[in-house]
C-alpha cells in the first residue's frame, strides 16, 4: 500500500521521541552551562607548563632545551634561552626559559610537544573557556600565564601525574646516591 | 526551454551553443556552491542547464586548500601524524592508521598484536560513525531534514567519547604512531565499547526502519544517479561506492592488512549502483563492522602497544619508496612516500578516496534534474579536507 513506508517510519520517530523521556540512552546531550560533564583523564586542550613548589617562576621544570619548539608540528612555540644557569630538581645545573610563548590561535593541541619533552615540563590542560576579545596579545601566552602548579597537573590528570612523580622521584634518589658515594670521600680526607 | 531567457542579451563568452530541443533556447549556469549546505563542505558545482536537465556539469574544488603535502615535507615524519587528522576530519582514525602503516612499511616496524586489534577496532568505530553521518546528511539532502541526522548524530556522539576517552580529543585523535598506538586503552574501555556494540544493532534496526521503505525515498533515489561497474573501475574510484555498482573490491579482504583475515565479515554488494544502492550498502556495511567490532573487543589480546624499536623523535628511515593504503570508510585512503633517507619525506603524497570518487560526479548527473545533483553529490560521500588537501 503506497504510504506503508512512511507511517512505518513515523512510528520510529515517535518511538525515539517518547522513548527520549524515559531512556537516558535516547537523550545524551546536557544543559551546558548549567550542567558539565565530568572530562575524561585524557582530555587535552592547550599546554601549560608545570612548576613544582610555590615558585611560579623559579619551580618551572622546564630547561629550555628547545626540542619541544622544533617538533612542534604548527611551530607555535617560542623560548628565549637563558644566559645563566640554576640548578633544578637534582641539583644539576640548567638552564631555563628567560621567555617561553605558545601562540595558542596556531596551536592545534596535538600532544607532540607532551611527548617529545624529555622533562615533564609540559602538559596539556583541560581549560577550554578561553574566549578574548583581544585575537593578537589574548591569544599569545606568556610564562605568566602559561604556568600551572603540579597540583593543578594531579588535579585534571590524576593517574598520570602520580606516574611522573614516582619517576621524578627515583631520578632524585638515582642522583642522590649517585652524589653520596663522591661526596664521602671527601670527608674522609 | 525558458521564455524569458529568449530576451535576455547574451554576454561575450558566456555558455554559447544552441543545445537542445528549440533553436532560441539557452544554457543557464548556475554555480552550486561554494557556501550551500546541500554541498557538503565549500564545494562548487558549476552547472549548465537546459531548463531542470544538466547539460553539463564541473565540479570546482579548492577553496580548502592548506597545503598539506608540502608541509608534510618540510616536517618530520612524526609532525605529519597530527595533519592527518584534518584530511579527512570526520574519519581520524583511518587516516592515521593510513599513514602509519604507510611509515612502518618504510621502516620495517612491526606493531605488536594487541596495537593492531585496538587499530582494527578504532577504524571500525570510524566507519559505524562516518556511515552513519553520511546517511543522515544524504536523507536531509533529500527533505528529512534534521532527523536522522540527529539519530546518527546521536550514535555518533557514543563513539566520539570513547575516542576522547582514549586519546584526549573527540576528533582530532592523533592516536596512531609508527609501530603502535600511543597510549593503552583506559580502565573500563573495552567495557564501554561493548556496551555500545551490544546497543549498536537496535539503533541499526531503527535507523534502517526509519526510511528505507519510505516511498519518497525510493521514488528519489532509485534509478538515480547510476554509475555502471565498467566505469566504476575505470575511474578508479573504491570503497562503498564502487561496491555499490556490483564490483567486489575490499581493501580489508584483498590486501588483508592489520589483522583483519582473523576476522569474520561479509562484503556487501550492490546491483545496480544508483543512489539507493549506495544508501543501503552503508546500512549493511555498518552492520559488518558491528560484528568485526564484537569479535575484535571478544579476542583482544594483552600485551605492549608499540614496537620497542620505535622512536618518537630523529625517525630517520633507509632511502626508498613506499605506497600504503587501506580501506577508509570512503574508499581507498593511500600515502606514496619517497624517502631520501632525512627526518623528512623527500615526497609526501595523499590519495584521497573522496577527490577520486568525485570524478565520475558529472557522468552520474548528466540529464537528471537539478534536485537530482543534490541527491547524487549526497551519495558520494565527499569530506573537503580530504578532496582540497
Amino acid at each position: 500500500m503506497l504510504g506503508e513506508g512512511i507511517v512505518r517510519g513515523l512510528a520510529e520517530t515517535a518511538r525515539n521521541f517518547f522513548g527520549s523521556f524515559a531512556e537516558k540512552e535516547r537523550l545524551t546531550t546536557v544543559q551546558f552551562p548549567e550542567e558539565r560533564r565530568v572530562p575524561f583523564e585524557a582530555a587535552r586542550n592547550f599546554p601549560f607548563l608545570v612548576y613544582d613548589g610555590d615558585g611560579k617562576e623559579s619551580g618551572l621544570r622546564c630547561v629550555a632545551c628547545l626540542i619541544c619548539e622544533k617538533e612542534c608540528p604548527p611551530r607555535c612555540i617560542h623560548i628565549d634561552k637563558s644566559k645563566d644557569k640554576k640548578p633544578d630538581f637534582v641539583g644539576k645545573a640548567q638552564f631555563y626559559p628567560a621567555a617561553f610563548t605558545i601562540d595558542v590561535s596556531v596551536c592545534m593541541s596535538c600532544q607532540i610537544c607532551v611527548e617529545v619533552c624529555p622533562f615533564e615540563a609540559i602538559k596539556m590542560d583541560t581549560a577550554f573557556e578561553l574566549s578574548t576579545d583581544d585575537r593578537f596579545a589574548g591569544l599569545l601566552w606568556g610564562k605568566d600565564r602559561l604556568a600551572k602548579s603540579n597540583e593543578h597537573y594531579h588535579a585534571i590528570h590524576p593517574t598520570e601525574a602520580a606516574e611522573v612523580d614516582e619517576r621524578r622521584g627515583q631520578e632524585k634518589a638515582a642522583a642522590e646516591a649517585k652524589a653520596k658515594p663522591a661526596a664521602q670521600p671527601a670527608e674522609a680526607r | 526551454m525558458i521564455s524569458s531567457l529568449k530576451e535576455m542579451p547574451r554576454e561575450a563568452g558566456e555558455t554559447g551553443g544552441m543545445a537542445g530541443s528549440g533553436a532560441g533556447s539557452q544554457l543557464l549556469e548556475v554555480a552550486m556552491g561554494p557556501h550551500h549546505p546541500s554541498t557538503h563542505g565549500v564545494f562548487r558545482m558549476d552547472v549548465q542547464l537546459e531548463g531542470e536537465r544538466v547539460v553539463r556539469l564541473k565540479p570546482v574544488f579548492g577553496y580548502l586548500h592548506r597545503n598539506h603535502e608540502q608541509i608534510a615535507e618540510k616536517t618530520s615524519y612524526l609532525g605529519s601524524m597530527p595533519y592527518t587528522d584534518r584530511l579527512d576530519y570526520l574519519c581520524s582514525m583511518s587516516n592515521n592508521w593510513a599513514y602509519a602503516l604507510t611509515v612502518e612499511k618504510l621502516t620495517g616496524l612491526q606493531p605488536p598484536e594487541r596495537a593492531e586489534y585496538i587499530r582494527v577496532i578504532m577504524a571500525e568505530l570510524t566507519r559505524v560513525q562516518n556511515h552513519a553521518g553520511l546517511i543522515g546528511f544524504l536523507l536531509q539532502d533529500m527533505g528529512a531534514s534534521g532527523t536522522p541526522l540527529m539519530y546518527a548524530f546521536r550514535e555518533r556522539e557514543k563513539i566520539l567519547d570513547l575516542f576522547e576517552w582514549v586519546s584526549g580529543a573527540r576528533m582530532m585523535c592523533n592516536y596512531m604512531r609508527f609501530g603502535g598506538v600511543r597510549v593503552d586503552l583506559p580502565e573500563g574501555w573495552v567495557e564501554g565499547a561493548l556496551a555500545f556494540v551490544e546497543r549498536a544493532p537496535r539503533f541499526l534496526d531503527e535507523y534502517e526502519g526509519l526510511l528505507r521503505n519510505s516511498e519518497i525515498v525510493m521514488a528519489r533515489t532509485q534509478g538515480v544517479g547510476l554509475l555502471p561497474a565498467e566505469l566504476a573501475v575505470n575511474a578508479g574510484v573504491t570503497g562503498p561506492m564502487l561496491r555499490a555498482s556490483g564490483v567486489n573490491y575490499d581493501l580489508r579482504k584483498v590486501d588483508r592488512y592489520g589483522v583483519y583475515d582473523r576476522f569474520s565479515f561479509r562484503v556487501p554488494l550492490g546491483e545496480k549502483g544508483d543512489v539507493y544502492d549506495r544508501y543501503m550498502m552503508r546500512l549493511l556495511e555498518m552492520r559488518e563492522s558491528v560484528s568485526i567490532l564484537a569479535q575484535a573487543l571478544r579476542d583482544l589480546p594483552g600485551g605492549p602497544i608499540l614496537d620497542p624499536k620505535s622512536k618518537l623523535r630523529g625517525l630517520r628511515p633507509k632511502a626508498g619508496e613506499v605506497y600504503g593504503r587501506i580501506e577508509a570508510p570512503k574508499g581507498e585512503l593511500g600515502f606514496y612516500l619517497i624517502s631520501d633517507g632525512s627526518t623528512n619525506p623527500y615526497r609526501y603524497r595523499v590519495r584521497p578516496p573522496s577527490l577520486i570518487n568525485l570524478t565520475v560526479l558529472e557522468d552520474m548527473c548528466l540529464d537528471r534534474s537539478v534536485a537530482d545533483v543534490v541527491v547524487i553529490l549526497g551519495s558520494v560521500d565527499i569530506v573537503l579536507g580530504e578532496v582540497d588537501r
